[in-house]
C-alpha cells in the first residue's frame, strides 16, 4: 500500500475535487449550449403584423434618431391620389403642402406617376418612427407603408429598449443573415422560431 | 356611448377588419407608362468581424492581467491595461457585450428552447470565469469596462465597515437570483436594461441611464467601486470562484514581515489583518453560537422558500403576458379608460381568446411561484451560509488579500516593502 504523502490533506482534496467539479461545470454547460447554437446571430426586427404603431420606436430608442424606419412596400400599394398614409385626415388640399401632410417630418416624398396614380417614398433620413403613416395606411390603405428595424442603424442592444417597451411584443429576434420581416413576402418564409423576448 | 368614442369604435373596427379580411382596398393600378416597381430597400446588418476579435481581445486582455499581476507585480500595468480595456470594450465596442450582461442571455438559452446564444456569448461568460478559477479575479482587475470606469474615479475611498459591506452584498445576490429568474421565465434581461454605465460608453442614451451611473460614479468617489462591491452579479459569481482559485493574490512576494503598511491601502476592504489570539474563555459560548447559527440555516432556508413562493403576484407581473392579461380582466370588469391601451389594440388584432391569454399568464405566474420559492430558498441559503461563516473564528498571522473581495488590481504591492529574494 503506498504511503499518504504529507501535503494529502481532508481540506485540500475536497478543495481539489470542488475546483474540478467546477470547472467541469463550467466546461460541460459551455459545450452544451455550444451544441445547440444554431445560427451565428439574431437581430432584432418588428412583425409587421404585430405592430400597432404605438409611436414608441420615436421615442425609446437608445439612439437619438430612432433605428426604425417607415418602409414602404411598392408592390402592394394602392398608388392612390388620396393616400391616407400621406395626407391630413382633413386636409385644406390634395397637394404636397406641409399643412396638408400627416407627417411630422415631411419625410414621405410624393412623386406623380401618371393620372390618378402617385408614387410615395420615405425619405429615411427624416422618418422618426412615430408611425402616424403606418396607422394612416392600416386603417383606409392598403397596409403598404409599415415599421422595420433598419439594420444599418441598429446597435443590436442585447435588451433592445424598444422591444422592452413595445405594447405588442411585435420585436423579436430573427437571424442575422434574414433580417426583414417585409409585408408580401413572408409567404416564402418559414414563420420565426425565435419568440420575442423584453 | 359617447360621438368621439363611437367613430373611435368605427375606425377601430375598420382597423381590425384590415388583416382578417386580407385583401387589398386598392389593388396595385396597372400602369400605362412603363413605370416599373421599385423595389424596397433591405441594407444587411453591419458586417461584424469583431465578434471573434472580441473574444480574442478578452483570452489575450486575461492573460496580459495574469501577466502583469503574478510575474511582473506592476500596478502601473495593471493600470494601463484597464484603460485599454475600457477603451475598446466600453467606448469602442460600446459596451455590448459583456460578460456581466450575458448571464442574462446563457440562462434564457437554457430555458428557452427557440433561444440560442451565438458562441462569442458563451466565450464571454465562461472565459474569465476559468480565469477567476486559475489565477482570481484577473478580469474584474484590468478587463472590465464597467471595473475600470469605476476604477478611475475612485478619489477618496472610505473604509465600509465589514458588517455593512456583508449586508449591502445580500443586494448583488438577490440581484443576481432576480436576473436569472426574469431571463429563465422571459420576461427580460434585467442586467442589461439597468446596467449603469452603458449610455456613457454609447455616448448619449436615455437620460435614465445616465442619471444612474453619473450616481454611481459620484458614490465611486468616496466608495471604491461600488457596482462591483454591491451590485455586479458576475463579481459574484468571480468572487466564489476566487475562493477556489488554483493562485491568489499574495501581498507580499515573499514572507510578511507584519509592517503594516499595506493595511490602509486597499480601497476594497480586501486586506485581512492578522487576528488576535484566540479568547480561550469564549471557546464554549463560540461553539454554542456555532451549533445555533447551523440549525439557523434549514429555519432561513425554509422560510425564505415559502415567503418566495408567496411574491409569485409581485414578481409575474414583470412578464409582459401577466401584464397584458391583467388589463384585459380589466377591461372585461367594465372598468375602462377613456383610451384603448395600445396592448389592449395589439390583443385584438392577434385574434386570441382573452381564456387563451389567461391560461398563458396563469401558467406563467405558476413559473414565478416556483422560481420565486427557489429564489427564496438560495438568499436562505446564502445568509445562513453567511452567518456560520461570520460565526467562525479564522486564524491569520498575517496580512493576507481576500480571496473573494480581492480584485487583484495590484495596488498594494507598491506598498510592501519586502522584495524577493
Amino acid at each position: 500500500m503506498p504511503q499518504p504523502q504529507p501535503n494529502l490533506t481532508r481540506r485540500g482534496l475536497f478543495g481539489n475535487g470542488l475546483w474540478a467539479a467546477v470547472v467541469a461545470g463550467i466546461t460541460g454547460l459551455s459545450a452544451y449550449l455550444f451544441g445547440r447554437t444554431k445560427q451565428a446571430k439574431t437581430v432584432w426586427q418588428i412583425d409587421p403584423d404585430k405592430c400597432v404603431a404605438c409611436g414608441n420606436c420615436a421615442t425609446y430608442c437608445v439612439l437619438e434618431l430612432s433605428a426604425v424606419k417607415c418602409v414602404q412596400v411598392y408592390a402592394m400599394c394602392g398608388y392612390c391620389d388620396l393616400c391616407t398614409g400621406y395626407l391630413d385626415p382633413d386636409p385644406k388640399k390634395l397637394d404636397t403642402g406641409a399643412e396638408n401632410e400627416l407627417c411630422p417630418t415631411g419625410a414621405i416624398e410624393r412623386v406623380f406617376v401618371e393620372d390618378p396614380y402617385f408614387e410615395y417614398n420615405i425619405k429615411e433620413e427624416l422618418c422618426i418612427a412615430c408611425g402616424k403613416c403606418v396607422k394612416g395606411c392600416e386603417a383606409f390603405g392598403n397596409g403598404s407603408l409599415f415599421l422595420q428595424v433598419r439594420h444599418d442603424r441598429c446597435l443590436r442592444c442585447n435588451e433592445c429598449s424598444i422591444a422592452a417597451a413595445c405594447p405588442s411584443q411585435a420585436f423579436r429576434r430573427v437571424p442575422a443573415d434574414d433580417p426583414y420581416l417585409l409585408k408580401g413576402a413572408k409567404e416564402s418564409k418559414p414563420a420565426g422560431e425565435s419568440k420575442g423576448i423584453a | 356611448m359617447n360621438r368621439r368614442s363611437f367613430l373611435f369604435a368605427i375606425v377601430l373596427a375598420f382597423l381590425l377588419s384590415a388583416p382578417l379580411l386580407a385583401v387589398e382596398r386598392f389593388p396595385p393600378p396597372d400602369f400605362e407608362t412603363n413605370y416599373s416597381f421599385p423595389t424596397t430597400t433591405v441594407p444587411p446588418p453591419r458586417v461584424d468581424q469583431y465578434d471573434y476579435i472580441d473574444a480574442a481581445v478578452l483570452l489575450v486582455a486575461l492573460a496580459v492581467a495574469t501577466l502583469l499581476i503574478y510575474r511582473k507585480r506592476c500596478r502601473k500595468g495593471v493600470f494601463l491595461l484597464m484603460l485599454l480595456s475600457l477603451a475598446y470594450f466600453g467606448f469602442w465596442r460600446n459596451g455590448c457585450i459583456c460578460p456581466i450582461g450575458s448571464i442574462g442571455n446563457i440562462v434564457m438559452s437554457i430555458f428557452d428552447p427557440a433561444y440560442t446564444v451565438p458562441i462569442v456569448v458563451i466565450l464571454f461568460f465562461a472565459l474569465p470565469l476559468l480565469a477567476a478559477l486559475l489565477f482570481g479575479r484577473v478580469f474584474c482587475a484590468a478587463v472590465c469596462p464597467l471595473g475600470a470606469l469605476q476604477d478611475l474615479v475612485i478619489f477618496r475611498p472610505l473604509e465600509v465597515p465589514r458588517s455593512v459591506e456583508h449586508l449591502l452584498r445580500l443586494f448583488a445576490w438577490l440581484y443576481l437570483g432576480l436576473a436569472v429568474l426574469f431571463a429563465a421565465t422571459g420576461a427580460g434581461l434585467l442586467i442589461c436594461r439597468y446596467d449603469p454605465f452603458i449610455g456613457f460608453f454609447r455616448l448619449g442614451d436615455h437620460s435614465s441611464t445616465l442619471i444612474l451611473g453619473a450616481s454611481f460614479l459620484i458614490i465611486g468617489l468616496f466608495i471604491a467601486r461600488p457596482y462591483c462591491r454591491f451590485v455586479c452579479p458576475y463579481g459574484l459569481i468571480l468572487r466564489q470562484l476566487g475562493r477556489l482559485s488554483r493562485r491568489f493574490v499574495t501581498i507580499t512576494p515573499a514572507e510578511c514581515v507584519n509592517c503594516r503598511l499595506c493595511e490602509e491601502v486597499c480601497p476594497f476592504n480586501a486586506i485581512d489583518k492578522p487576528t488576535a489570539p484566540w479568547p480561550q474563555d469564549q471557546f464554549v459560548s463560540d461553539k454554542r453560537r456555532l451549533a445555533l447559527l447551523i440549525s439557523l440555516l434549514p429555519i432561513l432556508v425554509a422560510t425564505l422558500a415559502f415567503a418566495g413562493t408567496r411574491l409569485d403576484g409581485i414578481l409575474s407581473r414583470s412578464h409582459y403576458t401577466v401584464q397584458l392579461a391583467e388589463r384585459v380582466a380589466l377591461e372585461q370588469s367594465g372598468v375602462v379608460p377613456d383610451i384603448t391601451p395600445n396592448e389592449i389594440l395589439a390583443f385584438k388584432k392577434t385574434g386570441r381568446t382573452t381564456d387563451a391569454l389567461y391560461a398563458d399568464a396563469a401558467a406563467i405566474r405558476r413559473q414565478f411561484r416556483l422560481g420565486g420559492g427557489i429564489l427564496g430558498a438560495f438568499i436562505g441559503l446564502v445568509i445562513g451560509l453567511k452567518l456560520i461563516t461570520l460565526g467562525v473564528r479564522w486564524r491569520r498571522d498575517e496580512y493576507q488579500a481576500h480571496r473573494a473581495a480581492c480584485l487583484a488590481c495590484a495596488r498594494c504591492f507598491e506598498y510592501c516593502p519586502v522584495r524577493k529574494k
